[in-house]
């Protein structure tokens, strides 16, 4: 299994470019915590249920993403800051389809 | 001034656990939690959530584990102040604390246990110009006292099952409940969508979606909101707003108590989970230290620890081994006891 390169802009608009494991069952919102590219305890607070909208993300690429699915759909319906291109990061599990996906974390609320 | 042995911040599934520890040691404790419930995350977020990795639980959903916990810890009679934020604390002249709640209600006790997760939960307020001006003068973002809107006109926003279940009560109270979210869908349980659904066709709820909320107004207590559908903006009338967008964990006021602070966390010694203020303690999701891992599993394992190292401090040299409760039974507080039944010893002829 190949790592993907995903290129990730934080909430200070610091970009970075990482890579993240294909074979880990890992979803966007945790590599984002493993590379600590946001404050522990400000994203990732429901632990990926997407519960709570702290890891929105606005995804920048037109790289091809699973499809939302109602839960996520649902809890976006009552976040805030949600742009037509906004994604809960918990939600999306890193898969070969990803290389080169540029995403950016939504602000912290 | 409620008086206790050790005072413990967080009724999450690590502070309740603390109470059984505690106990075992004859330590007796008691308990603030925000929520108005116990549970912490497990109850507020994910009652309904099983929870795969608690030792010898192969399955148990996020509210039985609450259950358990309680009932565990029970015959240690452990008190509660639920529903207050913990906001102060000051040393007294025998080192001891007084730890006092947004609500005013004091808790003095010679040991503090800070097992408060990622934080107390705060209401998620939305981004309305000047909505501060408003609170407590026609905007709550939690609701204490329904009677508040009897007879009222109401409007609540969200799409949860709080504003769901919130519309539902206040349609027999309040003379007008409108609720407004931004989708036709709600996230919530089906009974609940579906008795909003009944409610709409009786006219007991305005319902008015999909829309938002965008401006308020009064001069010095509400009087209306600005109500946008389709990029059409209309008034309406309103006594009362009450936005349900969830709950948010903030480390809150626990930040500016002099305690070491690091990655929103707290740091602690792993020897005994020990902040670096003497006498108060940090356990589960809330503290950090090399290698932490936010499992209720390690939650668990602190608390044990930090009892231990609790009761050193508040016996100094009284001699105590660790007992097996197994062998030696529980004896609560209550004057109940737990015991394995004694082996049976007959002879046979």
């Amino acid at each position: 299994m190949q790592d993907v390169t995903i290129h990730i802009t934080d909430r200070e608009g610091e970009k970075h470019t990482v890579l993240a494991p294909t074979d880990m069952a890992m979803n966007l919102m945790e590599v984002v915590r493993s590379y600590e590219l946001a404050p522990e305890g400000s994203i990732g607070v429901c632990g990926g249920m997407a519960m709570c909208a702290s890891c929105q993300c606005y995804v920048n690429s037109n790289t091809e993403l699973n499809t939302m699915e109602d839960d996520e759909d649902a809890m976006l319906s009552e976040a805030f800051n949600v742009k037509e291109n906004s994604r809960l990061s918990c939600q999306i599990p890193i898969t070969e389809a990803l290389n080169g996906l540029e995403i950016e974390l939504a602000p912290d609320v | 001034m409620i008086k206790t042995d050790i005072l413990i911040i967080g009724a999450g599934p690590t502070g309740l656990f603390t109470v059984f520890e505690a106990g075992l040691l004859k330590l007796k404790c008691h308990l603030i939690d925000a929520l108005p419930q116990p549970g912490g995350q497990c109850s507020e977020l994910y009652p309904k959530k099983p929870i795969y990795d608690i030792p010898g639980f192969p399955e148990v959903l996020a509210g039985d584990l609450t259950s358990n916990l309680l009932e565990q810890g029970k015959q240690f009679q452990p008190g509660f102040t639920l529903g207050e934020r913990a906001e102060t604390i000051e040393k007294t002249e025998d080192g001891s604390f007084i730890v006092t709640t947004n609500k005013g209600t004091q808790h003095h006790a010679p040991i503090i246990a800070i097992a408060g997760g990622l934080g107390s939960f705060e209401p998620r307020k939305p981004k309305l110009e000047g909505i501060e001006k408003y609170e407590d003068k026609g905007v709550a973002y939690f609701i204490k006292d329904p009677e508040v809107y009897r007879n009222k006109k109401v409007v609540i926003a969200g799409g949860g099952d709080s504003a769901l279940d919130w519309s539902i009560f206040l349609a027999d109270v309040a003379s007008e409940v409108t609720l407004v979210h931004r989708r036709n869908e709600f996230r919530g349980a089906l009974d609940s969508v579906e008795k909003v659904q009944e409610l709409k066709l009786l006219n007991k709820i305005n319902l008015i979606t999909p829309a938002e909320i965008t401006d308020l107004h009064g001069d010095d207590y509400l009087q209306g909101v600005s109500v946008t559908k389709d990029g059409h903006t209309e008034i309406i009338e309103a006594d009362e707003f009450i936005p349900l967008f969830g709950l948010s964990p903030k480390l809150g006021p626990i930040g500016d108590w002099g305690l070491e602070i690091e990655k929103n966390a707290i740091k602690v010694n792993t020897f005994d989970y020990s902040t670096n203020i003497p006498g108060i303690y940090a356990i589960g999701d809330v503290n950090t230290y090399e290698g932490k891992l936010k499992l209720i599993l390690c939650g668990f394992h602190e608390a044990t620890l930090m009892c231990q190292s609790a009761y050193k401090r508040l016996n100094p040299g009284k001699k105590f081994v660790l007992k097996y409760t197994t062998v030696s039974g529980i004896d609560g507080f209550d004057g109940s006891r737990k015991e394995s039944p004694k082996a049976v010893v007959k002879a046979i002829v």
